[in-house]
Order: C-alpha cells, then sequence, then structure tokens
C-alpha cells in the first residue's frame, strides 16, 4: 500500500511546520562521520510516521534506517533533500532509487547553497550592516537590517526547498535550475563587491571617529594588511595573523 | 566587574549564540554585529558592544560555515569581546585592543571546541548504530537532542571560562597600556578591515566585474567618510 502522489504533496500543513522547524537543528548532531546523516532523518521523521503501520511500522523503520547514513549538502538546501525523499517513501519509490538520489543530490545542493548563501548573502548582509553603522544607525536598527535582511531568504530558502522537494520528489533537481539559484550569486557577488566596498572606509571611520590623518593612515595599513593576507593565502588564516600582530602590539605597549 | 552574576546571564547569552553557529538555527544571531551587541546591550552599553561587533564582524567576514571546513566560533567569542568592551569606561585606552585581542583568542579556542564536539557527535552516533540502523526513531530524535545539548553546554563553557580567565587579563593590560585611545583603535579597525577586505577579494574575484564594483565602492565609500568627517 502506498500513500498516492496528491496526498503525499499536501501534507498537513502542521506536518510541514514540524519539518520546518526540525530543519532549523537539521545539523545538531553534525560530525565528520556522517555529516548531516542524522539530521535528515530526524527532520523527515513527522513524515515518515504517515507511512503504512504508522510510527514503528516496518516500513517507518526502514525509511528511518536509510536516511540517518551519510548525507551532506548545504544545511538550507538540505530542506530540498528532505521534502523529496520524505515524497519518495510517502509515494512508495524503490529503495534502489531513492538511493540513487541520496547519491546524486549532495553535490549540487552543496555547491548552490554555499556559493548563494555563505559567499554570497550573508557577506551581502554583514556589509550591509555594516554601512548602516557606519553611517550612524542605532544598534537596534544595524541589528535588525542584518537578520531582517538575512533571515528573509535564510527561512525562505528552508521554506521553499521542503515544499519543492514535497511537490517533485525526486525529479526536485529541475527547481534547482531555477533563474534565482543559477544566476543570483554572481548578481550577489558584485552587489556584495560594491557595497563591502563602500562600507569598509565608512564603518572604519564611524569606530576610530573624526580624524583625516588617522583615517588616511588606517586606510594605507588596511590596503597594505589585504595584500599580505592575500598572498599568504594558503599559508595563514588573515584572523589567525591579525591575532598575532594584536597580541604584539598589546605586548609592546605594555612592556614600553 | 568580576561578578559571577554578571556572568552568569553572559555566560547563558553566549551559549544560546554558540548553539546558532551551526546546530540550531543558524539564523546569524552569532555573527558578530548581532552577539556584541547583544552582550553590550545587556551591560548597559549597546553602542560600545555594537564598536566592538563591527571591529569582529570585518575579522568574521573571512571565516563562513562551510561545511567541513574549520572555523573560528564568534558566538561566544563575540559575547566575551562586547562584554570586555562595553565594560571597560570610555575613553581607556587599551579597551579595543584588549577586547578585541581577547575575543580572537575565544574564537581560536571555540573553533577547536567545535572540533571536539563533532568528534563526540561520531562517537555518540557510533554507539547508537544498532539501534538506528534497526530504524529506531527514538534513537535518531535522541541522538539529535543529545548534540544539541552538547553544543548548548559546549558554549556555556566556553562563555564562562573565557570571561573567567580574560576579564583579570584585560583589566591587567588595561591599567599597563602605555598608547592613545585613537592609536589602539585604529590598530584594531586596520587589522579587522585588511582581514575583511581580503576576505571579501577571495570571495568576489571569481566573479566578472566584481574587481570594479569593489574598486567604486571603496571610492564612494573614502567619499563617504571624507564627508562625514
Amino acid at each position: 500500500m502506498t500513500m498516492d502522489a496528491a496526498s503525499a504533496a499536501v501534507l498537513p500543513l502542521r506536518v510541514r511546520l514540524a519539518m520546518l522547524l526540525r530543519c532549523f537543528a537539521i545539523q545538531g548532531v553534525w560530525n565528520y562521520e556522517t555529516m548531516l546523516g542524522n539530521g535528515i532523518a530526524f527532520c523527515m521523521e513527522p513524515a515518515l510516521r504517515r507511512l503504512p503501520g504508522g510510527r514503528g511500522g516496518d516500513a517507518y523503520r526502514q525509511a528511518m534506517a536509510r536516511h540517518s547514513g551519510y548525507f551532506n549538502a548545504h544545511p538550507y538546501l538540505a530542506s530540498v533533500a528532505v521534502g523529496a525523499l520524505a515524497r519518495a517513501e510517502l509515494d512508495g519509490v524503490p529503495a534502489v532509487q531513492i538511493e540513487r538520489f541520496r547519491v546524486a543530490a549532495p553535490g549540487p545542493l552543496g555547491s548552490v547553497g554555499d556559493r548563494l548563501i555563505w559567499a554570497g548573502w550573508l557577506p551581502l548582509c554583514s556589509a550591509l550592516a555594516l554601512l548602516a553603522f557606519g553611517l550612524g544607525v542605532r544598534p537596534l536598527g544595524v541589528v535588525l537590517i542584518f537578520l531582517g535582511a538575512y533571515n528573509i531568504v535564510h527561512v525562505g530558502l528552508r521554506w521553499w526547498g521542503l515544499q519543492a522537494g514535497l511537490t517533485h520528489g525526486l525529479r526536485v533537481a529541475q527547481s534547482l535550475g531555477n533563474p534565482v539559484l543559477r544566476q543570483g550569486p554572481a548578481h550577489v557577488a558584485r552587489a556584495t563587491a560594491l557595497v563591502a566596498g563602500i562600507a569598509l572606509p565608512v564603518a572604519a571611520q564611524g569606530i576610530i571617529g573624526p580624524g583625516r590623518v588617522v583615517l588616511g593612515s588606517v586606510l594605507a595599513a588596511v590596503a597594505a594588511g589585504a595584500t599580505l593576507v592575500t598572498l599568504l593565502h594558503g599559508k595563514i588564516e588573515g584572523w589567525r595573523l591579525a591575532t598575532i600582530v594584536l597580541a604584539a602590539f598589546v605586548l609592546y605597549s605594555v612592556v614600553r | 566587574m568580576g561578578d559571577a552574576l554578571l556572568f552568569l546571564p553572559l555566560t547563558v547569552l553566549g551559549a544560546v549564540l554558540a548553539l546558532d553557529v551551526v546546530s540550531f538555527p543558524q539564523a546569524m544571531f552569532s555573527r558578530p554585529i548581532v552577539a556584541a551587541t547583544l552582550a553590550g546591550a545587556w551591560v548597559g552599553e549597546p553602542d560600545r558592544g555594537l564598536a566592538m561587533g563591527v571591529a569582529l564582524e570585518f575579522f568574521a567576514l573571512e571565516s563562513m560555515p562551510f561545511g567541513a571546513s574549520r572555523y573560528p566560533e564568534w558566538g561566544s567569542a563575540s559575547v566575551v569581546g562586547g562584554a570586555l568592551f562595553a565594560l571597560t569606561p570610555e575613553g581607556t585606552a587599551a579597551a579595543m585592543t584588549a577586547a578585541a585581542l581577547s575575543a580572537l583568542l575565544v574564537a581560536s579556542v571555540g573553533g577547536t571546541s567545535m572540533v571536539l564536539l563533532r568528534r563526540f557527535n561520531a562517537y555518540w552516533a557510533r554507539q547508537q548504530q544498532a539501534r538506528i540502523a534497526r530504524g529506531s526513531g527514538s534513537a535518531v530524535v535522541a541522538l539529535q537532542l543529545a548534540g544539541l545539548t552538547a553544543d548548548l553546554t559546549r558554549g556555556a563553557l566556553l562563555t564562562f571560562l573565557g570571561l573567567a580567565v580574560l576579564v583579570p587579563l584585560h583589566e591587567a593590560i588595561v591599567a599597563s597600556f602605555t598608547m592613545s585611545p585613537t592609536v589602539s583603535r585604529a590598530v584594531v579597525v586596520a587589522a579587522a578591515s585588511a582581514v575583511g577586505l581580503a576576505a571579501v577579494w577571495k570571495v568576489v574575484h571569481t566573479t566578472p566585474l566584481a574587481r570594479w564594483y569593489l574598486a567604486a565602492g571603496v571610492a564612494i565609500g573614502m567619499l563617504i567618510a571624507a564627508g562625514l568627517m
């Protein structure tokens, strides 16, 4: 007995919301062996209770065992896989097809998410918040600008991914061809470059206060430091280098 | 300043924000610009917390939470840095340098603690492997909750120990620092902005035209900064 496709796609709202809520904790037990694996099963679990035999039935147990193994993807776009795999299980898709999807999906879901969010949207939102600070926005405003901008996309992406997965099942790959996901990262990277470029001197001036000579010296040091950090890329991370510089500066200031 | 009653709420804040870094809900409450501002607000100085958060945010631009990569943990580190800076009176020379250094040290230790936690998570998963392989839903849920609890505990311990160790060190540095407040801030801003600029370059330089957008942005930013002075 299998659940028909239409009913799988329209799981009750409370089940979808339970899955969405669990998606926020999908990395709760992230580790170097199964990575997101346990989290995927954890997120699918509310839907899998609707399999024949219910919670604890054979279908439920087989599905839980299948989905708690190794899986890796971007945590936000993993909701696409959660939805697609839940739909496949509820539709009674053969295990071999489900396993094929589990092998094929992580690559695209990881690379698209990394480029769009970690290398795109998050730096852009940081730069927006830095610029807001530099322009004199109050602390609450800066925090709200950052969290509001970031989480509209964050929460929206998780919800969209879950819905897309539940709607299309294992054919969800076509959703990754969405123009926002394909062309979005390049547009976001350009916006990040522009806003971060504006934010850098403005925010720096916001911290050190008035004084053209000081700001000029700082910006010259920033250019030299950024060049050094770029040249040393792969040898030492910039924040570690900065830690050494600041420790040396503090030591000099204390003992001189 | 070394009051345990003050440490307790900051420890809770650090724990919750450390949890946000990866485990739940990864909504970026843990980014320095938010976390340090919250810590500053908690001790009654949101503006100083934000200033510290801005400096740390430049550093954090370099380390995004890419999957299995190792990166500093900014949630609890920003709480420690934001609180230390906010608790030091306005105009204190070493305040920003010492607080930023403290935050960077906690971020480094925090990154290591996340690696250890991930190894523990793998160990716990192996312990539950037989039940999970039989399809036990309760084992999957229990494992997930254990990981979340362990991460919360990690954040609390890190924040508390960070404050306990670094508050006295911060006070000692502040007492014997010989540079001016302007130089102190300028050095932190220069170091942080250099890391931030290099990070932005690393992210965008492969995108067509993005380097020109960055150059245009810096030029516009310098004009705005000059106008604001």
